[in-house]
């Protein structure tokens, strides 16, 4: 396959959680649509952010791509090969190159485990560097990387701060050289001057690895500032794809633009300036709304959008020399629009 | 009250808030001074282990229980809080002095409406009848903007959205007309979207009840939106205070320069770097010697261990405290060339000043 290839294609993903009911015979009364047709792709090298708001299907994503559920159907290409419905040995093989960091430093490491050991744990599940005391110089080299001291290859994760456990986190995650790193929220738990360490661990690391990484946060700010591109999620679908600095500096769909203009300015000289708030709440996933998921909430929906469902498609760029987004919405945002919404980087 | 205009709402002079505990005492509040004007918002911002969510605990009683030693005073409205009983302090809480708490789920009763609730939260302080008390709780759900409240006040808490959830705990809160309203992480639990609506929300009824409200939170995002003045704490302690547009415009400590330098922002070049803060926040058992943030500060010179700084007013700035021993003209430099993009330690040597010993803020706790 040519090296521009990408290194995931995800094609139609669905997710649904049944719902069930009654104690013996239980009888499925409905789904929980938690991902409902996606596509996207990964290119090798780049970091793509998966943002959205509680319960628009991000998390379910990572834990599709990573395996952890299966998919009730589409595809999951990675490296060519569908890895949706694998199994056993060839399921394990694929592990081995995709890994995930997760959320809560707390949680995810075993509290009776020295460090050294939760490191070297993939090792161990994979078979290799059998001989102890290479495995040692193998974990504390990880340490090293990823800025922890490897004198404290023996302590226990209770004797390190949060930041310090999410650096743990992130060597486990890279033991096995993986060709595909999902972070999910990894640094929401974490006090902000704790938070931009991580950050820039997981920047200068990608820059120096060359990884390719999934990056899933609801923080635009921090999606901003990690990711290449950003894919913009709603009750289970892409609404909005596209390079950062497009998607950023010009929102098409009307969602992405209310996304930005919530997120409040560490800049008080802005106190009190007009901006459009989303009234609303987000519906349930167990029973969407028709067509475009989007219409009951969205200021400029029409008869249209709530008897056609939207494709994700390219509609241009206002801005000369650029390509725009691709925007699932049949009347997407304008230049004018977005900025009378009060998305500030749209100046 | 007879109090004039300029009196402030609340005033907390020299609190100091400690847990003993089996591994020692913990000085979660350490002397700490700051003041509520009627009808303004003040701002308090801090870390995890800052001591800003103890210190509003403290304000209502909410401490006492928990074995901690009070001291200092906290002036509300001509009474000194800590003194009263906690049947007097209960006449205060809910009635003139409301909170509201970041996970709204776990301050709601799960069995009971959320109508009962709020006409619970009505009667505690209120000779009204239930009836009289129930169509209040209507007028509330109403007047935070909950859709359909003849129908909603029925409901049960778990019926309700986050947001939603968060808008029955702010009718709860106001259920008496507070003069204070204790805000502490209000929008932290909820999306970006609903965060938005709960702080116009709050703007919205700041303006048309005339209450101070107290915001606690870790983002400076929140405290720029919502606040006229910020406090920043660490360790325990106010490291500055200033009005929001002067912490903003020319922060002071190198704190919150560090703060200021973590956030990734939404607007400009995506390249600039981020400049974390080296270290963790210390033990607030075993705090460290003369300025508590010296093992983190980039700036920190011998001295700084021993010495403990005050917080004290900044150069023709009368409003604008900060607690730094640096010298007044040396931070502004330092701050200037920090603006422009310099690193710490650009700033540091385009400056003059040499490097600190870092090496403990390296080891961890």
């Amino acid at each position: 396959m040519s090296a521009t290839a990408p290194l995931l294609q995800v094609r139609g993903l669905v997710k649904h959680f049944p719902i069930r009911q009654g104690v013996i015979l239980q009888r499925k009364i409905g789904a929980v649509q938690a991902v409902d047709g996606l596509d996207f792709e990964v290119r090798r090298g780049e970091t793509l952010g998966l943002v959205g708001e509680t319960g628009c299907g991000k998390s379910t994503t990572a834990r599709l791509i990573t395996r952890l559920l299966e998919p009730t159907s589409g595809a999951i290409d990675f490296e060519g090969r569908d890895i949706s419905h694998l199994k056993r040995a060839s399921l394990k093989a694929v592990r081995r190159e995709v890994q995930m960091i997760f959320q809560d430093p707390y949680s995810s490491l075993n509290p009776r485990k020295t460090i050294g050991s939760i490191i070297g744990e993939p090792f161990a599940i994979h078979g290799l560097l059998k001989d102890r005391a290479e495995r040692k110089r193998e974990v504390q080299r990880l340490m090293e990387t990823v800025g922890l001291n490897p004198e404290h290859y023996n302590r226990y994760p209770h004797e390190f701060s949060g930041g310090q456990r999410q650096r743990i986190g992130v060597a486990r995650a890279l033991a096995l050289e993986p060709k595909l790193l999902i972070a999910d929220e990894p640094v929401s738990a974490l006090d902000v001057s704790i938070q931009a360490q991580v950050l820039n661990l997981l920047r200068d690391l990608q820059r120096r690895l060359g990884l390719t990484i999934v990056f899933i946060a609801h923080d635009l700010s921090v999606v901003r500032h990690m990711c290449d591109r950003v894919a913009v999620m709603y009750l289970g679908k892409i609404v909005e794809i596209g390079a950062g600095d497009e998607l950023y500096d010009f929102p098409r769909h009307p969602y992405t633009g209310a996304l930005l203009a919530a997120v409040p300015h560490a800049d008080p000289s802005r106190h009190g300036e007009q901006r459009r708030i989303l009234g609303g709440d987000v519906p349930s996933p167990a029973n969407p709304p028709s067509a475009c998921r989007f219409h009951t909430r969205c200021p400029k929906a029409q008869a249209l959008c709530s008897q056609q469902e939207p494709r994700l498609e390219r509609k241009g760029s206002p801005i000369p020399g650029r390509a725009g987004t691709l925007v699932a919405c049949h009347f997407p945002l304008t230049r004018e629009e977005a900025e009378g919404m009060g998305v500030r980087s749209a100046r | 009250m007879s109090a004039p205009g300029d009196e402030p709402l609340l005033r907390v002079e020299d609190l100091h808030v400690e847990f003993p505990t089996e591994d020692g005492v913990v000085h979660a509040v350490d002397g700490v001074t700051y003041q509520v004007r009627r009808g303004r918002t003040l701002g308090i911002v801090g870390e995890s282990g800052s001591g800003k969510t103890v210190s509003s605990l403290t304000t209502l009683g909410l401490t006492r229980t928990q074995g901690a030693r009070v001291s200092g005073r906290i002036m509300f409205d001509g009474r000194d809080l800590v003194t009263l009983s906690d049947q007097q302090l209960r006449a205060v809480r809910g009635n003139e002095v409301a909170m509201i708490f970041q996970d709204p789920l776990s301050s709601l009763h799960p069995l009971f409406r959320v109508g009962s609730q709020l006409v619970e939260a009505i009667r505690a302080h209120r000779h009204v009848s239930k009836a009289a008390a129930r169509g209040r709780a209507v007028e509330l759900l109403g007047l935070v903007g909950i859709p359909d409240p003849q129908r909603r006040v029925h409901e049960y808490p778990h019926e309700f959205s986050g947001g939603m959830r968060q808008r029955a705990m702010i009718a709860m809160a106001l259920a008496n007309e507070p003069k204070l309203l204790i805000a502490d992480e209000p929008t932290t639990a909820l999306d970006v979207t609903v965060q938005a609506q709960i702080l116009a929300l709050l703007q919205r009824l700041q303006r048309e009840l005339g209450m101070a409200i107290v915001i606690i939170t870790h983002d400076l995002g929140v405290v720029a939106e919502m606040a006229d003045d910020i406090a920043v704490m660490y360790a325990g302690r106010i490291v500055e205070t200033a009005s929001a547009k002067a912490l903003f415009d020319g922060p002071e400590h190198p704190y919150t320069w560090g703060l200021l330098k973590s956030i990734p922002r939404l607007s400009g070049a995506r390249e600039e770097q981020l400049v974390p803060i080296p270290g963790a926040p210390p033990s607030l058992i075993h705090r460290p010697s003369g300025c508590h943030f010296h093992p983190r500060c980039p700036y920190a010179q011998p001295d700084h261990a021993r010495i403990d700084p005050r917080l004290q007013p900044v150069a023709d700035e009368p409003s604008h405290h900060v607690a730094c021993l640096l010298d007044d003209a040396v931070r502004r430099r330092l701050w200037a060339e920090l603006r422009n993009g310099a690193t710490p330690e650009q700033a540091r040597a385009s400056v003059g000043l040499p490097a600190p010993d870092l090496e403990s803020a390296q080891a961890p706790a």
